[in-house]
């Protein structure tokens, strides 16, 4: 990376990422509340200053930019999501927005192919100060089921850091601004709604934490197909 | 309307345009100053949901007659700018609600970018002809035909009723609005746009008389279903004071004072009828307002529901009784 290195023209050029970094971010921003103008709802997850774990649905490629628009500004810039490394080092131009924009804690989802233990790489960015953005679907889920199985990183994350807050988000609606395999977004209006934090009991059960989480994640949810 | 005429107000607004806004100002200046002594009297730490409420509803009223007096100034371009706007936010508030599902993607991308600019480009270019049928002709029957392709009939019939419904409603309608430019009558050449400050003015009046009438006197309600704040002393309080406002218009349109009380009244009814449509929409969808965009009032159909209920009926009672296209 740019960063480590010295001289004139590797800082300009550094800068010069940065700044581009931060124009594009507020056009992703922008971009999002024309499309969905998108509101975030706070229900007994008062919004704070306070390091967290966000959770949420996964539906779309936009649902962690929905949460981040939502967010305040000074918060934004310290919460990070994570992210499938597979995907956004791809290509050039989804590196940049991935590492540079959006600052993702990029994982390899692939076992075999695994170098880094992703619980460790998240909890190092919360030891870093940073929140996190966390889908412990694992993947989009394109189905008619609300919401597929959790994963267990979000377990193991939460054994590995327990004083953190866990806080579940119910993206809603916007599946249907950008289905799969469409590439025109159809603006309709979408919600990011945050419920109370959970924590990992100190003898939970791996399984009786996941399904506790995702019982708080669907109660989010609004009835049906409503918005 | 000639070609010649947006252009002049771009560079003056009409005498008559300078002195309703001036009085619309007027009005909102002793609105904010009562909704300030109310609020230092009932609700000095913020607690009063109703004195906030009014506060919010007045603080949005002065953007909305902003944006309004801006569009109105600018001109025929301007209103067709701002009403366009209008029907694509709630255009998005509709369908927002409806139960639509991926089949209907093209369909629903075709109603937003092509169908909803068309129709606002086809009354900027003053093409009647089209312009009055292109939704409930063209858009009918290419929309079904759009999401049939795709396969999906889960619901279909439902789904494309729900889509062509909001594309009526929220822009076929609305867009009668800026269509009153459109109209040629004899002796008020180039003061179309008081028409539409006219439409506006009374519908909107109205739907404020009404709110402070039941505010003031309410006790029958109407639609204890549909709309538990509408009462029955509201609703003719209300009418009546908004048929006075209207024939007390009179000067700035082509009617006498007893028909524009009739207008006036017409737009009342539609408008007070259309308010209730809407609330049955939203009951039956489980929702209490259609959106947030506008602090105190929910969205943008909340506001305007009246207004597109009264758009067409006026725009076509004014066209056959006065205007010579």
């Amino acid at each position: 990376m740019a960063w480590g290195s010295i001289g004139g023209r590797t800082t300009l050029r550094s800068l010069l990422r940065l700044a581009m970094a931060a124009v594009a971010a507020q056009a992703i921003v922008t971009f999002a509340r024309l499309v969905t103008a998108v509101r975030g709802v706070w229900h007994g997850a008062g919004l704070s200053g306070v390091q967290r774990v966000y959770f949420a649905n996964h539906a779309s490629h936009g649902d962690f930019i929905l949460i981040w628009t939502v967010l305040p500004k000074r918060l934004r810039r310290r919460t990070r999501p994570v992210a499938g490394a597979d995907y956004w080092l791809k290509t050039r131009a989804r590196a940049f927005v991935g590492r540079d924009v959006f600052n993702a804690v990029l994982i390899e989802r692939d076992p075999e192919r695994r170098l880094e233990d992703p619980v460790q790489q998240m909890a190092q960015a919360l030891d870093e100060r940073s929140s996190l953005i966390l889908f412990p679907e694992g993947t989009r889920n394109t189905g008619d089921e609300p919401l597929l199985p959790f994963r267990t990183g979000l377990y193991h994350l939460a054994r590995a850091r327990p004083g953190i807050e866990l806080v579940p988000v119910w993206i809603a609606n916007l599946n249907r601004v950008m289905p799969k395999g469409e590439f025109l977004p159809v603006p309709l209006i979408c919600t990011v709604t945050f419920g109370a934090p959970i924590h990992v009991g100190e003898a939970e059960e791996k399984d009786a934490f996941l399904a506790r989480a995702r019982d708080a994640l669907l109660a989010l949810a609004p009835n049906g197909r409503r918005p | 309307m000639t070609d010649d005429a947006p252009p002049r107000f771009l560079v003056s607004p009409h005498p008559d345009l300078v002195t309703l806004l001036i009085a619309l100002f007027a009005v909102l200046v002793a609105a904010s100053a009562i909704g300030y002594a109310l609020e230092r009297r009932l609700s000095p730490d913020g607690n009063n949901a109703v004195i906030e409420n009014l506060n919010d509803r007045i603080r949005s009223w002065w953007v909305m007659v902003i944006a309004m007096a801006i569009a109105l100034v600018a001109g025929k371009a301007g209103v067709v700018v701002l009403f366009a706007l209008c029907s694509f936010a709630a255009l998005r508030e509709f369908v927002t609600l409806t139960s639509t599902r991926r089949g209907d993607h093209w369909a629903l991308a075709g109603a937003f970018f092509i169908v909803l600019p068309a129709q606002y480009w086809l009354v900027y270019a003053d093409w009647y002809g089209l312009y009055s049928i292109f939704i409930p002709v063209y858009a009918f029957l290419t929309m079904p035909i759009v999401a049939a392709l795709r396969g999906d009939t889960e619901n279909y019939l439902v789904r494309i009723s729900e889509v062509q419904w909001a594309l009526m409603i929220t822009v076929f309608c609305a867009s009668h609005v800026p269509a009153l430019l459109t109209l040629q009558i004899p002796g008020y050449e180039g003061r179309n746009l008081l028409l539409i400050a006219f439409l506006v003015l009374v519908v909107q009046s109205s739907d404020v008389l009404q709110y402070v009438w039941g505010k003031l006197a309410g006790r029958t309600r109407i639609a204890p279903k549909l709309s538990p704040s509408k009462t029955v002393e509201g609703f003719v309080g209300g009418a009546l004071s908004a048929t006075a406002l209207g024939a007390a218009l009179s000067w700035m349109t082509p009617f006498t004072p007893f028909q524009a009380a009739l207008l006036s009244l017409v737009i009342v009814l539609m408008g007070f009828f259309g308010g209730l449509v809407m609330s049955a929409i939203k009951r039956d969808r489980g929702v209490k307002d259609w959106g947030h965009m506008i602090a105190g009032h929910g969205g943008f159909i909340d506001r305007l529901d009246s207004v597109v209920f009264a758009a067409p009926i006026f725009f076509h009672l004014v066209r056959y009784g006065w205007s010579t296209v």
